[in-house]
């Protein structure tokens, strides 16, 4: 592979762990919808970048599901619904930013470290990718476990996915991106109809605000 | 008649696959509930005799399906199971309707996303493609999801929810694992869909990238170990378990636990095959100690009698990953025997749970005494399913549970000793759980309800038959599959 596709596919998912960054220390919901957004589109460019230079069609399929699903669909529909449950202003009081930041930085470390040192064979573009990915994979992780919010949590899970999804792309060949990518879009799905319902009930079916509160102390 | 085998049997593969596929789109449409059930409960008695069929004829491997000596025993097991819970699901759920707790609407929903389930489950085990055996399990995974919050009452959708959050991050990191294998399998191989069929990555497992392996492992060990219940990722099970339909209960307690183990063990299978990869026996067996000792406390502490075997299963599931991460002949049949013997006795005793808790109208320990003298039946039916769960004899769980102590006695003995504590433990807590909801007097309200005691009762015969006499076929099959395993 020439020195410029590779420098491009680097530049792309480099940008992707910078934009993970960017998502641990939104605290409006709203803002970090549209963070995450942005995400969905780096990874779409990262995708069709790879499609482009692996010459695999199928892989901008997959482009076109994160580029439609995740930096359109799923963000406009969060959108409207914490807009409608008037949380769209609520500031999250997760850990203090310094901290996760930290813990964010040394997780990326942690993965550059133990990738670089397994995959000393593997080809250089698909052991940085892998490295790369394995970063944004770890960065979603930790935005779920330190958001209490339902909403935080799945955008937590989406970024988590779209390392997933560089990983796949990054591995040439690798037969069943295509339906990973949709298996995921489903669920995802799923998982905003779930919250939706579960926010709806939680808003409706209970009058009290301290059931409200403990429910939420529970589940956090 | 003869035809009519040799035409199922050739055809078995694709019939266990397309019965429940099938089933569950005429389940969609059909509005009767009772016709439902008996459709639901047939459709999985026919699953069950294709499965039967895989003994007589064996096809070849194909490049997505796969039949061998590891996932026979997984998929008969799986139908059989199948189908009895369907026959205590008519039962149970005809009663659900009566009370009102669901709709005909969600019945309909049901009755589908059932053999939906069963069709993912029988998906992931003939899978000979790591990618497709992963998105079958997905797919189990969300339904599941859908039916453990179908109450949709605050704790069925916070159940379901947590569920959701923690399979679907299990998920991700199996895939992240099977990722890895794909790569550390792409050089040798080539690219393309090679990388990721079983029997091609089996065949040259000693020529894979040993450190990328052991990565892998890792993560599928993490991924599929959610889905099997282990600690210190267990969390989502007992929440599922308890505020789900109690046929939905059973099935996951006692098949979905199962698959996810399968995978486990198919991936381990891998490892061991090459030479420079990292012995993964160990980090099994590690946290299936862990799963035994913290659920073997956790027991005390419950106050709901789902909650208490979805526990049991967390503590089950820690002893079988435990028997098959010491390896060697012994404990790998221990674990076969185990793993089988685990799951028709919880889905015994989740049948009698379920029509005891409609009986008294709760699930609380509390509230739940006397059950031999006010349900005699459901009553001696607990008894006789706790009894076998603790291990204690002449049942079959004892004598797996025996092979398994006296095998890491034989290989590991500083093992056997927390091993051990954790088994008196975990009999202790039920013991002393059974006392109470069994015999005394019989307190709270409480109605007759039609129960279907056949499902129980062949469950706890086939427990009570192996405990006694294993017949010698399936000793052998077991012992087969045990050395297969190393």
């Amino acid at each position: 592979m020439d020195k410029f596709a590779f420098d491009i596919a680097h530049f792309l998912a480099g940008s992707l762990v910078l934009v993970s960054l960017l998502l641990l220390y939104q605290d409006r919901l709203s803002a970090l919808l549209n963070v995450f957004a942005f995400q969905a589109v780096v990874l779409a460019l990262s995708v069709s970048w790879q499609a482009y230079v692996q010459g695999a069609p199928h892989l901008y399929l997959t482009a076109a599901i994160a580029l439609i699903v995740k930096a359109i669909v799923i963000p406009v529909a969060l959108h409207r619904m914490i807009r409608r449950l008037g949380i769209h202003r609520e500031v999250e009081t997760a850990l203090n930013v310094g901290t996760t930041m930290l813990a964010g930085l040394a997780l990326v470390a942690l993965s550059i470290v133990v990738v670089l040192r397994v995959t000393a064979d593997a080809g250089t573009l698909a052991r940085e990718d892998l490295a790369f990915a394995l970063s944004v994979v770890l960065l979603g992780l930790l935005m779920m476990v330190t958001r209490r919010n339902a909403v935080s949590q799945v955008v937590g899970f989406m970024s988590l996915e779209n390392g997933l999804i560089l990983a796949a792309t990054g591995a040439k060949g690798m037969p069943f991106v295509v339906e990973i990518s949709v298996a995921f879009s489903v669920l995802v799905a799923f998982i905003v109809i779930g919250i939706f319902l579960f926010r709806i009930r939680e808003c409706f079916d209970t009058v009290d605000l301290q059931a409200l509160d403990d429910l939420r102390e529970r589940r956090g | 008649m003869s035809e009519v085998i040799d035409w199922i049997a050739a055809n078995n593969v694709a019939l266990i696959l397309a019965i429940p596929f099938a089933t569950s789109l005429l389940l969609l449409c059909l509005p009767g509930y009772r016709l439902s059930a008996r459709l639901n409960a047939g459709s999985a008695f026919l699953t069950l005799l294709a499965a039967l069929s895989l003994f007589i004829h064996k096809p070849a491997p194909g490049s997505y399906l796969l039949v061998d000596d590891l996932n026979i025993v997984f998929i008969v097991l799986n139908t059989l199971v199948g189908f009895t819970t369907s026959v205590f699901s008519a039962s149970y759920i005809a009663h659900e309707l009566e009370i009102g707790r669901l709709t005909t609407v969600q019945l309909r929903f049901y009755h589908a996303m059932y053999q939906i389930l069963l069709f993912a489950m029988n998906l992931a085990l003939l899978a000979n493609n790591i990618g497709l055996m992963w998105v079958a399990i997905e797919l189990a995974t969300l339904t599941t999801v859908l039916m453990v919050g179908i109450y949709q009452t605050h704790e069925a959708l916070e159940a379901a929810w947590k569920y959701f959050i923690l399979g679907s991050v299990g998920i991700a990191l199996a895939l992240f694992g099977t990722i890895l294998v794909y790569m550390a399998a792409r050089p040798v191989v080539g690219e393309g869909p090679d990388g990721m069929i079983w029997t091609v990555l089996i065949g040259h497992a000693a020529a894979l990238d040993p450190a990328l392996l052991n990565l892998a492992f890792v993560f599928l060990l993490l991924g599929y170990g959610t889905k099997v219940g282990l600690a210190p990722l267990h969390a989502w099970l007992p929440d599922a378990h308890a505020e789900g339909p109690t046929p939905i209960s059973a099935v996951l307690s006692g098949l979905l636990l199962n698959v996810a183990l399968h995978a486990v063990l198919r991936f381990k299978l891998l490892l061991a095959a090459n030479p420079g990869a990292i012995a993964p026996g160990p980090l099994m067996a590690t946290m299936g100690l862990v799963s035994l000792i913290f659920a073997g406390f956790m027991l005390y502490r419950r106050r709901d009698i789902k909650r208490l075997f979805a526990y049991s299963s967390i503590e089950h599931m820690g002893i079988i990953a435990f028997a098959f991460g010491i390896g060697g002949p012994l404990a790998n049949f221990a674990g076969l025997l185990h793993m089988t013997m685990h799951s028709l006795t919880k889905s015994a005793i989740f049948f009698a749970v379920g029509h005891i808790a409609q009986a008294k109208g709760t699930q609380k320990l509390a509230d739940l005494r006397g059950l031999t003298v006010s349900h005699p039946l459901l009553g001696w039916g607990l008894v006789a399913g706790v009894v076998a769960i603790a291990g204690m004899p002449p049942f079959g769980i004892f004598m797996s549970e025996f092979l398994v102590v006296s095998s890491t006695f034989a290989r590991q003995p500083l093992l056997a000793i927390p091993l051990v504590i954790g088994l008196l433990f975990a009999f202790g807590a039920l013991m002393l759980r059974l006392q109470g909801v069994a015999f005394g007097e019989p307190s709270g309200h409480s109605e007759p309800v039609k129960a279907s005691y056949l499902p129980l009762a062949t469950h706890l015969m086939l427990v009570l038959i192996a405990g006694i006499y294993l017949p010698p076929p399936l000793v052998a099959w077991f012992q087969h599959v045990a050395r297969l395993l190393h």
